[in-house]
Parts: structure tokens; C-alpha cells; sequence
């Protein structure tokens, strides 16, 4: 399966500059009003997604970003897919742990964005890239 | 880019975040503030974050950069307005500020550095009345 293939009226954007991390902010932030997720979660969806998004540009050296609603027959929910071509991600449990960092931040952009959402999938190989996709669901 | 206005009322810079900024709006803020410290002179800076409905782990740490950088400038700095639910985000995603003084709206931001100034002063003058008793004493 094509990453994002069940998304329903999926939109993409491309992400390259630090505009391009502030328009998938937006871009969620109107997702997550019109499947009306509560006002939390929303907040949480925003912030996972700026941090993967701005992974996706410094770490992948940019990619793209598809993201759109999604059922599941009981609930709906935004689902979020982020992909770069960049250097994939060697070791994933040791970028998976808070405060491990390559890139000077503080190390919590991945593993404080899982704790953010419902799903987290992460699929990465090394020299290939990498593809994030995660998921809210209306509670 | 878009820049973030850095207003001086009295002795205390202002600064309300009104935009969802970039990255590098965020640096440039930084440096304004350290820029308009010194060039004031002011010991108290007061940044609102009421408007803001997210704070990512790189504006969290613009912010403790920015309070790292007043104190090493002899100036405090206090995050008001944070609302709830950037609250909970924040320290759900691992970030709680330590060494970041907040209070929740303006007002009470003020009242924090007006206290904690006059403290400074009292602490102070204890210190020069200690020195005159030495004096005395010898």
C-alpha cells in the first residue's frame, strides 16, 4: 500500500522551507477542526506535526507531506504521512529515546511526538529515506 | 519573514506573540530581545504567548534560550497567557520549561518582576547595611 492510500480527500504539500513547516501546521490545525477533534487534541496533533514536519525538512532535507481524514467505521480520525529521501534513520530505538539528538536540538521532536497521537508507524532505510505516518482519532 | 514587535513600557520590554512563526522569526526574536536589553537597560522582559495555539519543542527552547540570555543580561523574563492546552501538550511532549518563570496573563507578570526586583533592592541594601557594620565594628 501506497503510504496514505485511505485517506479520504487527502491533501499534499511539499515541505522545503521554514514557510513549509508553518503551512502543514495550518493545514492540520483546519483538519483537525473539521473532523472535530476536541480542542486538546487538536493542540496535540498541531504540535506532533510541526515536530515531524520540521524533521522531515532538517533530518530528510525536506519531503512531503500528505494528511487527511480517515475511518475506521467506528471512529474518524486525521491521518498524517510525512516522507523524506533523505539518509533514513540508522539506529530507530536510540532516535526513538527522549533527549537523543543529531541535530542540536533537544531530542524530543520523535519520541515526544508519539506520545502526541493515537498511531505512530515509522519505516526508514538507510541511504533510501524515511516515512512517518501517523494518526488521531475523535474520541 | 515576519518580525515580532519588542515594546518597552517602563522598565520591562513586552513582547506579544500575535503570528505562528517561523523558525527563524523565532531566532530573529531572540536576538531583538538581546539587542533591546541592552540597549535599555531593562530588567524585566514579559513575553505573551496568549495568541499561540501550539508550542513545539523549538519554540519551547527559543524560550528558555530567551530567559537563559535576559539573565545572563541582568533581566528576568516571565511567559504569560500560556493557555491549557499548550500546557498539557508541552509536558506531554517532554518539555517543562525548568528555569522559566511564568504567570498567567500580563498583569501578574508585571507584579512578578515588580516583587522580585523590590527583593533585589531589599537584599542589596542588607548587604550595604552589613558592610557599614563592619566598618563601624573596626
Amino acid at each position: 500500500m501506497t503510504a496514505g492510500d485511505d485517506i479520504a480527500a487527502k491533501e499534499t504539500l511539499a515541505i522545503r522551507s521554514d514557510q513549509d513547516v508553518v503551512r502543514v501546521r495550518q493545514l492540520v490545525r483546519t483538519l483537525a477542526v473539521s473532523v472535530k477533534l476536541s480542542l486538546v487534541d487538536q493542540t496535540k496533533l498541531v504540535t506532533a506535526a510541526s515536530e515531524l514536519a520540521r524533521n522531515t525538512l532538517v533530518y530528510g532535507g525536506g519531503g512531503t507531506v500528505v494528511a487527511g481524514r480517515v475511518d475506521n467505521g467506528r471512529r474518524s480520525g486525521i491521518r498524517i504521512v510525512f516522507s523524506d529521501n533523505g539518509p533514513g534513520i540508522p539506529d530507530l530505538d536510540l532516535a526513538l529515546t527522549d533527549g537523543y539528538t543529531t541535530g542540536g536540538g533537544l531530542g524530543l521532536g520523535l519520541s515526544g511526538a508519539r506520545r502526541l497521537v493515537d498511531e505512530f508507524d515509522i519505516d526508514t532505510a538507510v541511504g533510501q529515506g524515511t516515512t512517518i505516518s501517523v494518526i488521531k482519532w475523535c474520541r | 519573514m515576519e518580525r515580532v514587535p519588542v515594546l518597552k513600557i517602563g522598565d520591562i520590554l513586552l513582547v506579544s506573540i500575535q503570528i505562528d512563526m517561523e523558525d527563524q522569526t523565532a531566532l530573529q526574536l531572540q536576538e531583538d530581545l538581546a539587542d533591546r536589553i541592552v540597549a535599555t537597560g531593562c530588567h524585566g522582559v514579559i513575553i505573551d504567548i496568549s495568541a499561540l495555539d501550539i508550542v513545539d519543542s523549538f519554540v519551547g527552547r527559543t524560550l528558555a534560550t530567551i530567559a537563559s540570555i535576559s539573565r545572563v543580561l541582568d533581566a528576568e523574563t516571565v511567559v504569560v497567557g500560556m493557555r491549557p492546552a499548550v500546557a498539557i501538550t508541552l509536558v506531554e511532549l517532554g518539555l517543562s520549561l525548568p528555569g522559566i518563570r511564568t504567570a498567567l496573563n500580563v498583569e501578574r507578570g508585571m507584579e512578578l518582576l515588580a516583587r522580585e526586583r523590590e527583593a533585589e533592592f531589599d537584599d542589596d541594601a542588607d548587604e550595604d547595611d552589613a558592610d557599614e557594620a563592619v566598618v563601624a565594628a573596626s
